[in-house]
């Protein structure tokens, strides 16, 4: 059993670019923005990186291929800058990178990188791409909503919820998500929203309406990472160390085997359980101080209350009416508004997420503050589709903790 | 001379019969109500249904499900030779009866051939299956079928239905015994179509009715009769596939065949299969035909053919094939002449941008992938039994262990049920929602699927689907379609 990340690693600055549609700039732009800001707050010079991960989801869509982009747009200095791409767990791949390159001693300081540029499209959503050769022959290309929907109708059939209980149940994520986005100043959409709106806005891929959706953005964020005595020596006092990192892919299980039911991920539930060991979490529910998990469509969130080991299986939906995930609730999640409204640049989502639970935890979330002194932050960073995806769960907290 | 039977020959006929109808049924009075400003004149046509193909069907899959329908889940390995008649096939150069043999899964050792450039293929095709198989040829299936475009606000899109039909041929539990044809060839130009253009040309109907079907299909017949030395009385179905009103009892008037014996020409629920119309008319026939029974069969098109069959006791053992009653019955009204116009190509809507998708397909993979991809065979494991799509090296662990590499494992004929679904409004579809989801096969295995023939109100998990073979997409910028395997709501589902 190896011993793990825990508290090897420290958050030495972090920085997040306002994530929104960036119409007048390009990756360029969003990266300096974010890493200016990271590189401020770690009160380092960028001479003193030694190593650079970069992580784009659709990079042949805007940044292109390789880490030449942000070896080039933030100057880094001849360094080795790796280019990482997982889905929309590309963020926390960078991360992940970063984090090992300082743990094992090959890099004293590490940067990663998250950006998205995909305004450029022409139309809303993720742009249309190959999935490969054999899978374009074989496989349902389809939406993302139409992927993530189907979760809702196998979580229907299996735990018996009414059509209608389900739509009011993410209804309300995506009510408190709103309510959560109006009070950030880089998120995407700042407009609260209604129960009534949201149930009554068009269908994009049954069950899922218009509100049941995140959109795409574009946006970057940066993480600056090093060992905690470093930390140390360069002046920092209050630490955020990494808890947990773990990633689970499918193999292949849920597509292709049986037993699975389509209604929730096993992926998931394996990255957590492996998360809360690594980070010493016994107790989740009441150890956990605040989530950031893959909201990329409200039924996501609601299974991930499962999945994550938060909820019991088949009460999520009850919970999540109850307000229990609310930002004045037991278990705060999507208190920066979640990729619902905060903005989904796939490659910067994962580091957004961290970014969040990394000021949080330092009390500089501002009007957003959850005021009971949060210990620990989890992070859920899901790529692909229900039937094929790589789930990452990132744990930081305070030092000590 | 009429090639008539003799003692040397071994019995050969149609040994079983499948058909295949689109669910949906395009309502005459909607298209005439569409065209009302234009042609009025249409309204004299305008009652009933024809069927429509949906837009991922064409001749290969339509002829795949008639081949499927006649099949049954029989072991298909003793097909020696499959023929496909049409005017419609989608490949001009790429064998479309190959690809209808790659649906089927039959073994590569089979004879393939297409049959066109007449309504009269589907006739001609048969006669000269017959013969191979009188020759010793082996079993033979013969298919045909049609998806006719015509030109919109024409007498053709009134009377048109997309359709077609399957007939097994051999010698060994023959249900309808060939006692011989008779053809004559003369180049009766009724209708035209030039090598790649869209549209027939044709010619006046009263000239057709009175020198084509009466002058000339009319002697043949008796031409016919005469070299079988049979009597026009001694006719119990006259499948004359012809859609002008009338013109069958006309015919039958003029040869001497009773009046009665006139097989339904399917013009109120289906409409004219064009070359599939003859086969698709006689696996009607055959549905009722009893013990007995003379059938003669008319393909018509620059001259005519006279087939003659006698159904023997071995049809009333036969497996019933869903067959022409069964897919007619299966229908769903369609009053949307638009959505017709737009599956018919005649109408080019905005699709997006996510319709920009480049649909190349590497035939590289497709050639390696063959199986998977046109038959739909996945893999199972021989110490596990357990079923995987597609098959893979190593299989997907069962309780942990890597199963090892896998035997063929076919799941196009397996029912299978939803496991999970969604109606998407956001990604492209030719026919929005795109219904798609997860189904699993009775028995094992699982793959996600596009779903089509569906209504996305009527989806449910766990409701019963059946595979079937369709057009994924196509590839507009280099005139390539790309196949693949969908689930349809079981027979009697939706």
């Amino acid at each position: 059993m190896p011993s793990g990340i825990k508290d090897k690693v420290a958050i030495l600055g972090m920085g997040c670019a306002r994530f929104g549609e960036r119409f007048g700039d390009d990756a360029e732009q969003l990266m300096v923005e974010a890493y200016g800001e990271a590189l401020a707050d770690a009160g380092i010079e960028t001479a003193q990186i030694d190593a650079a991960w970069l992580a784009v989801g659709f990079d042949a869509m805007n940044v292109g291929p390789s880490g030449i982009p942000a070896a080039m747009a933030l100057r880094l200095p001849n360094i080795a800058v790796t280019k990482v791409e997982n889905y929309c767990a590309s963020g926390s791949e960078a991360f992940r990178g970063a984090v090992y390159a300082v743990a094992s001693g090959a890099a004293d300081i590490a940067l990663a990188v998250g950006v998205e540029k995909l305004k450029d499209t022409g139309y809303g959503g993720l742009p249309v791409r190959t999935r490969g050769t054999t899978f374009d022959m074989i496989g349902v290309v389809g939406s993302a909503p139409g992927n993530f929907a189907q979760l809702a109708s196998a979580y229907q059939a299996k735990h018996g919820v009414a059509r209608e209980d389900l739509k009011r149940a993410m209804a309300h994520v995506s009510v408190k998500s709103h309510a959560n986005g109006a009070r950030n100043p880089k998120a995407h959409l700042r407009k609260p929203v209604t129960m009534e709106t949201v149930l009554n806005a068009p269908i994009i891929a049954d069950p899922l309406g218009l509100y049941d959706c995140c959109g795409v953005s574009d946006g970057a964020a940066v993480a600056i990472v090093c060992t905690p005595e470093l930390a140390r020596s360069l002046g920092k006092t209050d630490l955020v160390t990494v808890k947990a990192l773990q990633l689970a892919v499918s193999n292949g299980w849920e597509l292709q085997g049986s037993g699975w039911d389509g209604s929730y991920f096993p992926t998931t539930r394996i990255a957590a359980s492996r998360a809360y060991q690594e980070a010493g979490i016994s107790d989740p529910a009441g150890q956990v101080s605040l989530m950031e998990v893959h909201d990329c469509f409200s039924i996501t969130e609601l299974v991930t209350m499962e999945d994550l080991h938060i909820s019991p299986e088949g009460r999520g939906w009850r919970e999540v009416l109850d307000g229990r995930f609310d930002a004045n609730g037991a278990n705060p999640c999507q208190i920066d508004g979640g990729l619902k409204c905060f903005g989904h640049p796939i490659g910067a989502s994962g580091l957004r997420m961290i970014y969040e639970n990394y000021l949080q935890l330092l009390g500089r979330a501002g009007e957003r503050q959850r005021q009971d002194g949060p210990v620990f932050g989890l992070s859920h960073n899901l790529g692909g589709m229900p039937n094929q995806n790589v789930a990452a769960v990132a744990i930081v907290g305070l030092e000590g903790a | 001379m009429p090639n008539m039977p003799d003692e040397s020959r071994r019995e050969v006929g149609i040994t079983a019969y499948g058909a295949y109808v689109p669910r949906r049924r395009l309502q005459r009075s909607a298209v005439h109500q569409a065209h009302a400003w234009f042609a009025p004149g249409l309204k004299g046509l305008a009652k009933g249904e024809r069927a429509m193909a949906n837009w991922d069907e064409d001749v290969v899959t339509m002829a795949t499900e008639a081949a499927r329908d006649c099949l049954g889940g029989e072991e298909r390995g003793s097909i020696a030779s499959l023929l496909l008649a049409s005017t419609s096939a989608p490949f001009a150069d790429r064998q479309n009866a190959g690809i209808v043999k790659e649906a089927l899964n039959l073994s590569d050792a089979v004879t393939t051939l297409d049959a066109g450039g007449s309504r009269k293929a589907g006739t001609s095709a048969l006669i000269q299956a017959l013969r191979a198989v009188e020759g010793g040829a082996g079993e033979t299936l013969c298919i045909a079928a049609e998806r006719h475009r015509s030109r919109p606000a024409s007498e053709a899109e009134l009377l048109d239905g997309d359709g077609a039909a399957a007939l097994l041929l051999g010698s060994d539990r023959v249900i309808a015994r060939f006692l011989g044809a008779h053809s004559v060839s003369i180049d009766f130009v009724d209708h035209f179509r030039a090598a790649g253009a869209e549209f027939d040309y044709v010619w006046e109907a009263r000239w057709v009715r009175d020198e084509g079907y009466l002058a000339l299909a009319g002697k043949a017949i008796a031409a016919a009769l005469a070299a079988f030395g049979l009597a026009g009385s001694d006719v119990d179905h006259l499948v004359a596939p012809i859609a002008a009103r009338g013109v069958p009892e006309a015919l039958a008037k003029a040869t001497g065949i009773a009046a009665g014996t006139v097989a339904d020409g399917l013009s109120a629920r289906l409409g004219d299969c064009g070359t599939a119309h003859p086969l698709v008319m006689l696996a009607h026939v055959l549905e009722t035909a009893r013990p007995g029974e003379k059938i003669l069969l008319l393909g018509f098109g620059q001259g005519a053919d006279i087939l003659l069959f006698e159904a023997t006791a071995e049809i009333e053992r036969l497996r019933r094939p869903l067959g022409v009653s069964g897919w007619l019955a299966r229908g769903r009204s369609e009053d949307n002449y638009m959505r017709y116009l737009a599956f018919a190509g005649h109408l080019k809507l905005d699709v997006g941008m996510r319709a920009e998708f480049d649909q190349k397909q590497p035939l590289t993979a497709l050639y390696r992938n063959r199986k998977t991809v046109l038959a739909l065979v996945g893999g199972r494991c021989p110490r596990t039994g357990a079923i995987q799509f597609p098959k893979s090296e190593i299989g997907v662990p069962v309780d942990g262990v890597a199963t090892t590499p896998h035997e063929d494992y076919p799941l196009a004929d397996r029912p299978a049920r939803i496991l999970t679904f969604t109606a998407d409004r956001l990604g492209y579809s030719p026919d929005p929602p795109g219904c798609y989801g997860m189904v699993e096969f009775d028995g094992g295995g699982r793959m996600v699927c596009e779903f089509t023939d569906v209504e996305p109100e009527a989806l449910e998990v766990g409701m019963p689907m059946r595979m079937v073979f369709r057009i994924k997409a196509v590839d507009e910028r280099r005139d390539f379609i790309r196949y693949f395997w969908k689930a349809a709501p079981a027979a009697g589902e939706a």
